[in-house]
């Protein structure tokens, strides 16, 4: 019986009587459900994970491995019209502590620190003792000190990177181009003006890295870093040096204050220089005075005395109140309007029109003046840049003193033909010449190299006018005119002298400003430079003696760099006079 | 089935290791390209540096300086300059 059934079993095993055994339905049924909850439990806890708490979890994933790291820009460059550097910025380290965890270092490491930053170590210490929980150790400290100090793996102290601005010409042109402060912000000149656009603007990007630190991959972009953008200035860098070393000159040998010289291309109203003395280093901006960092070819206003002149003159032939060859008669030299009297420097008789510019005659002046209506007057200088800022972007630009005409007095009228109660600054006075340089149009200036020539403007005198007047500032640097000392041998070259008295606490000082404005050559003219000497005084105080020597050497070598074609014979006596700097 | 379903097993693994082997050469190449573009950003900082310093080196003041000082030159006066003569289209360039 044993035998046969497991004779059995081994063939039929679904015959095996356990199997058999009936079960309770309901023990099953539970098996299933209990089966069937936990895996509902499972897909439940799964769908709060994934669904319901998934970005809690995915962030902190991230932050486990993926990092945004900052992408730095850099500020732009300043550069001359050829591309010389200007201004530069490289970058640099900035060396930072924690003082609480610093403040362990041990003395040794503590003496390295300061020797490899320059500092003294008194100084380190009282830096290192503040209990704020930063500060900057040194600041703009270069890279190769850095990488020193950070392979020491000292406690608490941490680097930053930041740029610095290099300026290779320094105090050549420092006034046009100014200067950033340390976190790369532009403070003054160029700098400040086109802030906006030199400024870079740092990016940041999402990367995934490995334990060691090493990014692996890029996950998206999150904000692209955007380079400043360079400016081309319109200077000339060998011009602006011609401007800068003449002028330099010119203070010394006639022991003035302070001066500006302006170089202009006619031609696009380009400012091709632009110089002030006294200046400073802007790389090394430590002991700066107020004096030092004013821009007086744009900033500072002064009585420009008889440059203005040729502006009157130029209103009586448009008008056709006098002409070329009119004969004014300026005899005693002296003329009475109300209770003032006006006189000249030196008294002439009977002069042509011509020959009262290049004379210089007070008298002349006036009597062709008082032939206008004050309005008229106004309109021209109002027409030509004066009492209104010449719109060049560059911070501190002054407008000048051009008072409304309405309640002008014959007296005012009449000084201000010829300069004076009106202040305008050199870089009006300069731009308000390029009219005469170009047949009668005014330009706005630029600061930034144009590339469209030519440029149009808006015209203020006839061509036959300015044709006029040119052959009078022609006249002016002749021999018998005011500024023989103003020509250049080779080119036929035209200016006008000016010698004002200062105004200092509203009355006249005996102190002079000597300037002089001229163009050149003047069968083309391409060039209109503008000279202001301060307070010379050295013995001459005439613009023809002061600024006059000045304006032709910067004259003749900006004509010669760019390659301007001379318009004139030489004669010998006069080359061998023009001798001397480049 | 079963040889179907185990083929199918198979082409997954593959696929799987592919997919580790190629985000892995991916992530090396990455690296490269992130070690290069900064190498790329270090030669342009020293370029700006080199460009730094030739410009100082090339200022004007200094350039006279040495010109009269040392090599002893002096700028030709009116007289010593020569222009070569204009030809027929006018074109205003002369030696800078």
């Amino acid at each position: 019986m044993v035998v046969r059934r497991r004779a059995q079993r081994g063939h039929r095993f679904t015959e095996s009587p356990v199997l058999q055994l009936a079960l309770q339905g309901w023990r099953s049924r539970t098996v299933g459900l209990l089966l069937m909850l936990a895996f509902l439990a499972l897909v439940g806890r799964g769908f709060y994970l994934q669904v319901i708490n998934n970005d809690f979890l995915q962030e902190k994933g991230d932050s486990r491995y993926r990092r945004d790291i900052e992408v730095s820009a850099s500020r732009g460059k300043i550069t001359d019209r050829n591309g010389d550097m200007l201004a530069v910025s490289t970058p640099m380290k900035s060396v930072w502590a924690i003082p609480g965890d610093a403040r362990t270092m041990p003395v040794e490491q503590k003496r390295q620190l300061a020797t490899l930053l320059d500092m003294n170590p008194k100084e380190l210490d009282s830096k290192i003792a503040s209990d704020k929980t930063f500060v900057y150790v040194k600041r703009q400290v270069p890279p190769e000190t850095a990488d020193l100090i950070a392979a020491l793996k000292l406690p608490g102290v941490h680097q930053e990177k930041e740029y610095r601005r290099y300026y290779p010409t320094g105090d050549m042109t420092a006034h046009i181009v100014g200067f950033t402060g340390v976190d790369d912000k532009g403070l003054e000149g160029v700098e400040l003006a086109f802030q906006n656009s030199l400024l870079g603007h740092s990016g940041s990007r999402s990367v995934i890295k490995d334990r060691r630190g090493q990014i692996v991959e890029d996950v998206r972009a999150l904000k692209p870093p955007m380079d400043g953008k360079d400016v081309r200035l319109a200077m000339d860098s060998k011009i602006q040096y011609l401007a800068y070393s003449h002028l330099k000159a010119a203070i010394e040998t006639n022991n003035a204050k302070a001066g500006g010289a302006i170089v202009i291309d006619a031609r696009t109203g380009e400012i091709l220089a632009l110089a002030n003395w006294p200046t400073y280093n802007p790389n090394n901006r430590q002991h700066l005075s107020g004096a030092q960092l004013r821009n007086r070819a744009i900033t500072d206003t002064f009585e420009p005395g008889s440059v203005m002149k040729p502006f009157t003159a130029a209103l009586a032939l448009e008008r056709g109140k006098v002409r070329f060859d009119t004969v004014i008669n300026c005899a005693p030299g002296r003329l009475t309007i109300g209770s003032a009297t006006i006189s000249d420097a030196h008294p002439h008789g009977a002069l042509t029109v011509a020959q009262v510019i290049q004379k210089s005659s007070n008298v002349g002046t006036v009597k062709m003046a008082l032939e206008f209506p004050p309005k008229e007057m106004w309109e021209m200088f109002d027409s030509v840049g004066f009492g209104q800022a010449p719109n060049l972007g560059f911070p501190g630009e002054v407008n000048g003193r051009l008072r409304p005409w309405k309640n002008w007095r014959p007296i005012e009228q009449a000084t201000m033909s010829y300069g004076h109660g009106i202040a305008i600054s050199l870089v009006q006075l300069a731009r308000a010449y390029t009219v005469f340089a170009r047949d009668g149009e005014l330009v706005p200036l630029s600061l930034v190299r144009l590339d469209e020539t030519p440029v149009r403007g808006v015209r203020i005198f006839s061509p036959q006018t300015t044709r006029e007047v040119r052959a009078m500032l022609e006249m002016a640097v002749q021999p018998e005119g005011t500024a023989p000392k103003a020509r250049v041998p080779g080119y036929r070259v035209g200016g006008k002298t000016g010698t004002a008295y200062k105004v200092e606490g509203g009355v006249y000082a005996r102190k002079y400003v000597a300037s002089f404005v001229g163009l050149a050559p003047i069968s083309d003219p391409r060039l209109v430079v503008a000279v202001m000497i301060d307070e010379p005084t050295g013995g001459a105080h005439y613009g023809g003696d002061v600024a006059g020597p000045a304006f032709s050497q910067i004259m003749g070598g900006a004509l010669r760099t760019m390659g301007i074609p001379p318009d004139a014979p030489i004669k010998v006596a006069e080359a061998t006079a023009g001798k001397g700097r480049l | 089935m079963v040889r179907f379903n185990m083929i199918l097993l198979m082409i997954v693994v593959l696929c799987a290791l592919g997919v580790v082997t190629s985000q892995h050469r991916g992530r090396k190449l990455f690296q490269d390209l992130e070690g290069e573009q900064e190498r790329a950003r270090q030669l342009d900082i020293e370029f700006g540096q080199l460009q730094l310093e030739m410009s100082t080196w090339a200022t004007h003041p200094r350039i006279e300086k040495i010109a009269r000082e040392r090599l002893r030159m002096v700028a030709p006066d009116a007289l010593g300059r020569v222009l070569p003569p204009v030809a027929a289209p006018v074109k205003k360039k002369v030696v800078r």
